[in-house]
């Protein structure tokens, strides 16, 4: 197949990855649209990096079908690496290297054409603001900007299709939100981002989301969408000035699933939203009596804890158990 | 009684100055955070407090000795995680933890008690012959925890411990850490999640080695110079770029999904300068509101204000 200029970024249909007897993805199909920011969410261990791989033709699925921009997964592997960029958690650069060599060597890598090279490696080091660091030896770069280097070396050969497999993990707020502006950025100019993350905020910055647990997508949709239609039970916020006790003692009410601490306040699962006043009576007379309850719409790290929770056990055997 | 202290700590690296004269102290029981950016120092400050590092200047007491000079006597009542969990990746579960009862000290009858302790709170016990190397980040994670806990120590020292952990994890995780609270075990911990950081007692936010500012949540957000405003917007990263130009470098503006939020400085009203400086957008925006801060704008604020440069 072509890669048609119309196609979606990405399709797949019931892929599927078995390693022996262990099945890491299993019939898994979506879409995603081209300049879409796609977040790709599950557990440790749920299949992500399997899944990943297959997309950027390191691994070849056992069974299903797909194409990424545009080229089949099981024909056109060595095509697909040419059009996608790659960054993982742990940065692909060489320490040794200057920031320059750096970005050369992997312009060589991409075959990004001579006569371009001078203009995308300016391109990528005035956007990762190491204009002045070039001639620097990567080890000795702050982890914040090593990763933004890695995002330019993934982007060297203006790939259509961009995959950041956990990017931010680590990395402080300041710099987590100037990355992400930089991906709305690129996402904006037609570029195509499926990223991995275990930060809800960084989720929700998406346009659609899907979550993978024990090699299934468990759900698929816009932030919004899985907010509203995917949590399994409602949910109340709890304000208090002792959360922690609240958290122990809100887990002891019939009728309450789970209570989890959830920045300042605590977050309870219930099954009936209408059981604010009687978790608010039981709670003053428990002891706190400064505490308030009133239902929310879930975060996403509710909707997250209450599709996976409650499933496989974590650490699944596999090809992937150090995901 | 107070459990941890710092007087000047200092630690140098040829020329880099890693952590310059740190000043601070934790109570018996408390829940301490360590706040700051890469680089920060908080590392270096959690190698320092448990004795694996020396300092090159200052002093560090722990349970009110001095960890340089008692450095055996303070390894027993400190358990410290680093941030690769300090596990052995071809061992097994019941290996790695055996070592560090070997290592620490711990035999006969406590031992094996602590051990089925660790495993059934872990949750460990079906993967005891796993290898390490093959553990999810979260079991990783939670067996990195039991090798640190497993002489029972009164202090609990945690470098990042949630990174690259996901969301289910990191609750059972907490969960863990609460238990141990109500042990009174004392937990000082760095974090790169800001939401995390909400439910420390107390955190200091370090940079570049010094620590900027030292308190209690609310105490810290009470300070924040300036008012926190939101406004949701049908194309959020232009509306950050129309803010950025009108309330000048002094005002970090960010974007959280559908909305632009502002650490709006200086005089006027901080809404009505939002609204003004959106309302001749050719995109739609929303009325502007003011929020409550988080310990995020806290951070964004300390560091914008001191580089001189919004984010």
């Amino acid at each position: 197949m072509n890669g048609g200029s119309e196609a979606p970024a990405v399709v797949v249909r019931e892929l599927t990855r078995a390693f022996g007897e262990f099945v890491a993805v299993d019939r898994v199909s979506f879409t995603v649209a081209r300049g879409e920011i796609f977040g790709f969410l599950g557990p440790n261990g749920a299949g992500k990096s399997t899944t990943i791989r297959m997309l950027c033709g390191l691994l070849s699925p056992t069974s299903g079908e797909g194409t990424v921009a545009g080229f089949d997964l099981r024909t056109g592997a060595e095509t697909i690496k040419k059009h996608i960029g790659y960054m993982s958690q742990r940065f692909s650069l060489y320490d040794d290297l200057t920031v320059e060599e750096n970005i050369d060597f992997f312009a060589g890598i991409y075959g990004v054409p001579a006569d371009r090279k001078g203009e995308r490696k300016d391109r990528v080091l005035r956007m990762a603001g190491l204009l002045e660091r070039r001639a620097s030896r990567t080890a000795y770069l702050p982890a914040g900007w090593k990763q933004r280097l890695a995002l330019g070396c993934a982007i060297l050969h203006d790939p259509p299709v961009l995959f950041l497999d956990e990017p931010t993990a680590g990395v402080d707020p300041l710099r987590r939100r100037a990355f992400w502006e930089l991906i709305h950025e690129m996402a904006e100019t037609g570029t195509t981002v499926f990223v991995t993350t275990h930060y809800m905020d960084e989720a929700s910055s998406c346009d659609r989301l899907g979550l993978i647990d024990g090699g299934k997508i468990v759900a698929l949709g816009t932030p919004e969408e899985l907010r509203n239609r995917f949590m399994k039970g409602a949910v109340l916020e709890v304000r208090t000035s002792r959360p922690e006790d609240a958290a122990v003692l809100l887990e002891t009410f019939p009728g309450v699933r789970s209570a989890a601490l959830f920045g300042n306040t605590v977050h309870a699962v219930v099954d009936d939203p209408g059981a604010a006043a009687s978790v608010a009576s039981l709670l003053s007379t428990g002891g706190l009596a400064d505490a308030t309850v009133v239902p929310i719409t879930p975060s996403l790290e509710d909707v997250f804890v209450s599709l996976v929770e409650g499933g496989r056990p974590d650490g699944v055997p596999g090809g992937e158990g150090t995901e | 009684m107070e459990t941890i202290r710092a007087v000047d700590l200092s630690r140098r690296f040829g020329e880099t100055v890693a952590v310059d004269r740190l000043n601070l102290s934790v109570e018996e029981g408390e829940l301490f955070g360590l706040v700051g950016s890469d680089g920060a120092g908080k590392t270096t400050t959690m190698r320092l407090l448990s004795g694996v590092l020396d300092p090159t200047g200052g002093e560090a007491f722990v349970l009110g000795r001095p960890v340089r000079s008692e450095a055996a006597a303070i390894h027993r009542e400190i358990g410290y995680m680093s941030q690769r969990f300090g596990l052995y990746a071809d061992l097994t579960v019941q290996e790695n933890i055996d070592f560090y009862a070997d290592l620490y000290g711990v035999s006969g009858k406590a031992r094996t008690e602590r051990v089925a302790e660790l495993l059934a709170f872990s949750g460990l016990a079906p993967f005891r012959d796993r290898p390490a190397g093959n553990l999810s980040g979260g079991m990783k994670q939670k067996l990195g925890l039991s090798c640190a806990l497993i002489h029972t120590p009164r202090v609990l020292l945690l470098d990042e411990p949630t990174n690259g952990v996901d969301p289910v994890s990191r609750r059972d995780f907490w969960r863990i850490l609460y238990r141990l609270l109500r042990e009174k075990v004392t937990i000082f911990v760095s974090t790169a999640y800001l939401d995390e950081a909400e439910r420390f007692r107390r955190l200091a936010f370090l940079h570049e080695g010094r620590l900027l500012a030292m308190g209690t949540p609310d105490a810290l957000k009470a300070a924040l110079p300036g008012v926190v405003v939101e406004a949701l917007s049908d194309a959020p990263r232009q509306a950050a770029v129309r803010l950025r130009g009108a309330l000048g470098e002094s005002s970090p503006v960010g974007i959280l999904a559908d909305r632009v939020r502002a650490l709006v400085r200086g005089p006027g009203d901080a809404a009505d300068r939002v609204n003004a400086a959106l309302s001749g957008a050719t995109f739609p925006c929303g009325e502007a509101r003011v929020v409550e801060p988080t310990l995020e704008d806290v951070f964004v604020g300390m560091l914008s204000a001191r580089d001189g440069t919004a984010p």
